[in-house]
């Protein structure tokens, strides 16, 4: 243990403490920008100096370790003053457009130079550059006029991530980040899976936006809109509303996309159930055929991008399950427009999600069943809050609704998929049930549950041990994609989630989302689930009369042409 | 000038008088590798040290760190393998004084090289030449067969328990590479950017191993301290920081070039006695080549080591001593300077990238009849915040000369913007292009 004082408090914390951690301990949040707390400590921004006792220059307090008997202080004028103009001069580098940026209101630059005290632009003659913005993604735009040149994109997709196709380029002033050879992120081994976003302090990343399309949409006299959250939306855009994190808004959401007009308003949630009760069906298939194992998940768009670039030879492994949001779609045109009477071409299928990959997803050739774009257009948790702020609907006090029948029905299973672990703990109560013919009794597998990057956990169907494990991040994701490349994979089914926390980390959800609120995100989906008593997929009512009335039963003909897909071999740039 | 004595005084430059002296013969005549033998044959390493420590050789690559100290981190820290690294990136303006040791005597480096390795406990060195010291380059690599070739280098040296490699490694045109931790990133293959410190390379240096890192005329001291002794050492030049320096010697001189004096030797003799005298009226000096501050007239009779200069508020640095008659506008020099950090900044932290471009710009608007008053003090403001947070060395110096060119010749720049007037018809000011 290291003993030091900070701003004349005395305290005692372990070897390899770093001033910044320690100050956290006696509730000082120095004010800083390129840390982040889940990345490499990269030191650069140069905000988070403090003056230690006997060091001729302020030092960077993210970077250096705390010694024994060291004086810190945090708050000196010569400290104040440092900061403020390294605050400045980044802002000289800055477009001053932030009532009209994507970031308003929730831009680390803006509130640090704010808090800092900066109420006049020093270098204001200076010169700003005007690069051109990468619009090459259908998910992601990245501008580098905003770009402060933290790294903290750069760290999560090459750290967290293991896809790492955006680094600095050039020198000095000149210093950008840039995809390879200037490609743009659609040309590269992109993932879309919006940690990027979530990460950068500014609004140099954002997400291309549906909103106007599907404002349009609502507004079409001929078009029959549908709407379709997933599960992870209702624990998480309550915070955009002043909620804490991990409030539940289901039914209050129900309601605030009837209001906006919405025709009908279904539920992922159905697509979920259905997705689980598919890919528990193809994952007994593939054990007692002996099929390809073991078998990977499938319901992530950007794990799926990821694994088509860097290990195409593993396409096998995949699940040919469509995610939920895809099965919702195909069904709603095609299933429901036959019972409702409607022309699937009239009918406009959006999806509320945590993701910016389902925008990239929900474009792919392969997703075309219906004999139409099954999905028309994927709204993020962020976009969506923006149309209702729009329009002035809060969702703190709208009055709770239902979902509509029968496409908005679902089961706790369906809800659950919205957290790392859900979707495995979903398939195991219909796997168990169906393999077994009995009921579980107790439909709860807490050893999945977590949020630890890894887990694993084994599981008696029938006689045989199913080995499952679990990962989250796709870094987490490539050490098992790994083992199986190698053939030394002990396991049968792995449940991988591009973003961390699984999709209430999504690229697409509220700011900010820390770990700590990642976690009070996914267990309120685990209460969604037990305040429900329908708790398996398979026995989701709707889902039932989909298979009898449409599809015949799981893996049937039908249920492969508009469940099931292929995928594509990717290169690397 | 006495030449006997001259003669005397030289440790690093002591053999390039010599014909063929980057040849192995010459070199073992002129007594060369004895300092390896005597090392090999009769001291421990901890004893190299001490003698290393006893002299006070302090680092001649800019930053005056004792050798022996660094030396002592790295023979300490646990971890292997170690290794030794030599700074021959030589890129601050005005400096010329490692390329005659690489070109003219490259034993005597690879010579102290090889003890370092003895004394810290490593077996690999690595030498970081400057891009465009492509001689350098290929007269090392002659130097480095040579020695191979006769056991001083490779397996078991001098049939000794030691084995020592050096590999030679060029940079591509970076200033900032001779930082030494940008170095490492560039000599492990990376995009040449500082790391931070701590750690520092002597404990997690390349490959994140313990690394000394030294400049070229340090190490070409050490084999004279090991074969004649600390004591000898510390008899030569100033107490402090004894020994000799290359002094590099530029611009407005009438006789520019490299002189291996004792430190402490004063400023106004080394321009008189060496220099023959500054070509017009002196103006100013840097004595450490851009990145150091600004000396007048009234520093003449400053001593040249580093603690002496520092007294005045300067840097001696590597011993890059620029000369500027009365001819320049200081306004000129300092946006030039200005243009080279903004230039050279490796971009990576916000002090350094940000403030040296927006240096350049206010210096050249200033040029340009552009300028306010208070532009000088944010300026000087800048320097000092760029002094207090930036990440390495570059930026920390990188408005030393804009500052204290603003402070002790205050009226040139007052001059360009109040009356836009540039009284040496340098600056293009009202004109509309820079
Ligand atoms: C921007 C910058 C450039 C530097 N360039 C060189 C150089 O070209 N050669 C050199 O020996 N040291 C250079 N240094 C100093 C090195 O960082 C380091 O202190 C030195 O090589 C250590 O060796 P020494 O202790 O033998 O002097 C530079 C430092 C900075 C900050
Ligand atoms: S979207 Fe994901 S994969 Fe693409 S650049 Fe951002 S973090 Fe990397
Ligand atoms: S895009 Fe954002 S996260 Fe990436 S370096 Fe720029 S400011 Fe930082
Ligand atoms: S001070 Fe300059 S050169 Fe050094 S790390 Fe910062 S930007 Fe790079
Ligand atoms: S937060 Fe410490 S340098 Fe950026």
């Amino acid at each position: 243990m290291i003993n030091l004082t900070i701003d004349n408090q005395r305290l005692r914390v372990p070897e390899g403490t770093t001033i910044f951690e320690a100050a956290r301990k006696v509730g000082i949040d120095i004010p800083h920008l390129c840390y982040h707390e889940e990345l490499s400590i990269y030191g650069a921004c140069r905000i988070c100096v403090v003056e230690v006792e006997g060091m001729p220059r302020l030092e960077a307090s993210c970077s250096t370790p705390v010694e024994e008997g060291m004086r810190v202080k945090t708050n000196t004028s010569r400290v104040r003053r440092a900061r403020k103009m390294n605050i400045e001069l980044l802002l000289a580098n800055h477009p001053e457009d932030c009532i009209i940026c994507n970031r308003s209101q929730v831009c680390e630059l803006y509130k640090l130079a704010h808090d800092i005290g900066v109420r006049e632009l020093k270098f204001e003659k200076g010169r700003k550059y005007h690069y051109e913005p990468d619009l090459s993604s259908p998910a992601i735009i990245r501008d580098p006029n905003k770009c402060i040149l933290c790294s903290r994109c750069i760290r999560v997709c090459l750290e967290i991530q293991a896809v790492g196709v955006i680094d600095f380029v050039n020198r000095g002033g000149k210093t950008q980040v840039l995809t390879a050879f200037n490609k743009g992120l659609n040309n590269v081994e992109c993932t879309t899976c919006g940690q990027c976003i979530l990460t950068c302090p500014t609004g140099a990343l954002r997400g291309q936006s549906a909103v106007d399309e599907v404002w349009e949409a609502l507004s079409h006299p001929r078009k029959f809109t549908v709407v379709q959250p997933a599960p992870a939306i209702r624990g998480t855009i309550g915070e955009e509303f002043g909620m804490k994190p991990g409030s539940l808004v289901s039914k209050r959401l129900a309601a605030a996309l009837r209001r906006l007009g919405f025709d009908k308003v279904f539920d992922i949630n159905f697509g979920a159930d259905l997705t689980a009760t598919e890919e528990a069906h193809e994952l007994l298939e593939r054990i007692t055929q002996k099929g390809t194992l073991p078998m990977f998940t499938s319901c992530c768009p950007a794990w799926i991008k990821y694994l088509e670039h860097f290990y195409p030879e593993l396409i096998p492994h995949l699940s040919t399950c469509k995610s939920p949001q895809q099965m919702a779609g195909a069904v709603t045109k095609t299933y429901y427009a036959q019972k409702a009477g409607l022309n699937p071409r009239d009918i406009f299928v959006v999806s509320i999600m945590p993701c910016t990959a389902k925008k990239f997803e929900l474009k792919r050739p392969e997703m075309r069943d219906s004999g139409f774009q099954d999905e028309d257009a994927s709204l993020t948790t962020r976009e969506l809050t923006r149309m209702l702020r729009e329009v002035g609907i809060d969702l703190a006090r709208i009055d709770e609704e239902e979902f509509d029948s029968p496409l908005g029905i679902y089961s706790g299973a369906g809800a659950i998929f919205g957290v790392t672990g859900g979707l495995t703990e979903a398939a195991l109560r219909t796997a168990y049930e169906v393999a077994t013919g009995k009921r579980l009794k107790n439909v709860e597998f807490k050893e999945v549950r977590g949020f630890k990057g890894i887990r694993e956990a084994e599981i008696e169907l029938n006689g045989t041990k199913v080995k499952v494990a679990i990962a989250h991040g796709l870094a987490n994701a490539s050490l098992l994609a790994e083992e199986v490349k190698k053939g030394n994979s002990p396991y049968h089914f792995i449940e991988i989630m591009a973003c961390p926390g699984g999709c209430v980390g999504g690229g697409g959800q509220p700011l900010p989302t820390t770990r700590e609120v990642r976690e009070k995100r996914g267990l309120s989906l685990y209460r969604e689930d037990k305040r429900l008593t329908l708790r398996r997929a398979h026995k989701n009512p709707a889902v039932i009369a989909l298979y009898k009335e449409y599809l015949g039963k799981p893996l049937s003909k039908k249920a492969h042409h508009l469940l099931h897909t292929t995928y594509t071999r990717r290169s690397r740039y | 000038m006495n030449p006997v004595k001259f003669r005397e005084t030289k440790i690093v430059l002591k053999n390039i008088h010599r014909p063929h002296s980057r040849r192995l013969k010459t070199y073992l005549k002129a007594g060369g590798y004895q300092a390896l033998k005597k090392v090999l044959k009769g001291m421990n390493p901890q004893g190299v040290i001490k003698e290393v420590e006893r002299s006070r050789l302090v680092g001649r690559g800019g930053a005056a760190f004792p050798t022996g100290l660094k030396w002592e981190f790295a023979r300490e820290a646990k971890d292997i393998p170690k290794y030794v690294v030599c700074n021959a990136d030589e890129g601050e303006p005005g400096t010329f004084k490692d390329k005659q040791i690489l070109e003219k005597d490259p034993h005597l480096l690879l010579e102290g090289m090889a003890i370092c390795g003895y004394a810290i406990g490593a077996r690999q060195g690595n030498i970081y030449i400057r891009g465009e010291y492509f001689q350098a380059y290929r007269i090392l690599k002659e130097a480095v067969k040579e020695a191979e070739e006769k056991g001083f280098l490779g397996k078991n040296i001098l049939g000794e328990d030691f084995s020592f490699s050096i590999s030679l490694y060029r940079g591509a045109g970076a200033y900032v590479c001779g930082e030494e931790t940008a170095l490492l990133d560039s000599l492990e293959g990376k995009k040449g950017q500082s790391r931070v410190k701590p750690p520092f390379p002597a404990f997690e240096g390349f490959q994140n191993k313990p690394t000394v890192l030294n400049n070229v005329e340090t190490l070409a001291n050490i084999p004279d301290i090991i074969l004649k002794g600390a004591q000898w050492f510390l008899k030569i030049g100033s107490q402090k920081t004894p020994g000799t320096k290359i002094y590099c010697l530029s611009g407005d001189i009438q006789r520019p070039g490299y002189y291996e004096l004792p430190t402490g030797i004063k400023l106004k003799r080394l321009l008189i006695d060496y220099g023959k005298g500054v070509k017009g009226e002196l103006k100013a000096i840097l004595p450490g080549g851009v990145s150091s501050s600004f000396l007048t007239r009234k520093d003449l009779s400053v001593a040249l080591d580093w603690p002496s200069v520092a007294k005045r508020g300067s840097q001696l640095g590597s011993g890059a001593i620029i000369i500027l008659n009365d001819t320049h506008c200081m306004v000129d020099i300092a946006r030039r300077c200005a243009q080279f950090f903004a230039y050279e900044s490796c971009g990576k932290c916000s002090p350094c990238r940000e403030g040296t471009k927006r240096t350049r710009e206010l210096l050249t608007n200033i040029t340009l009849g552009r300028g306010e008053l208070s532009d000088l003090e944010l300026l000087c403001e800048l320097q000092e915040v760029m002094y207090d947070t930036s990440r390495c060395g570059l930026g920390q110096a990188a408005l030393n000369a804009v500052r204290s060119a603003i402070l002790k010749f205050r009226d040139e720049f007052e001059e360009h913007i109040r009356e836009r007037r540039c009284r040496f018809g340098i600056c293009p000011l009202g004109k509309e292009s820079s």
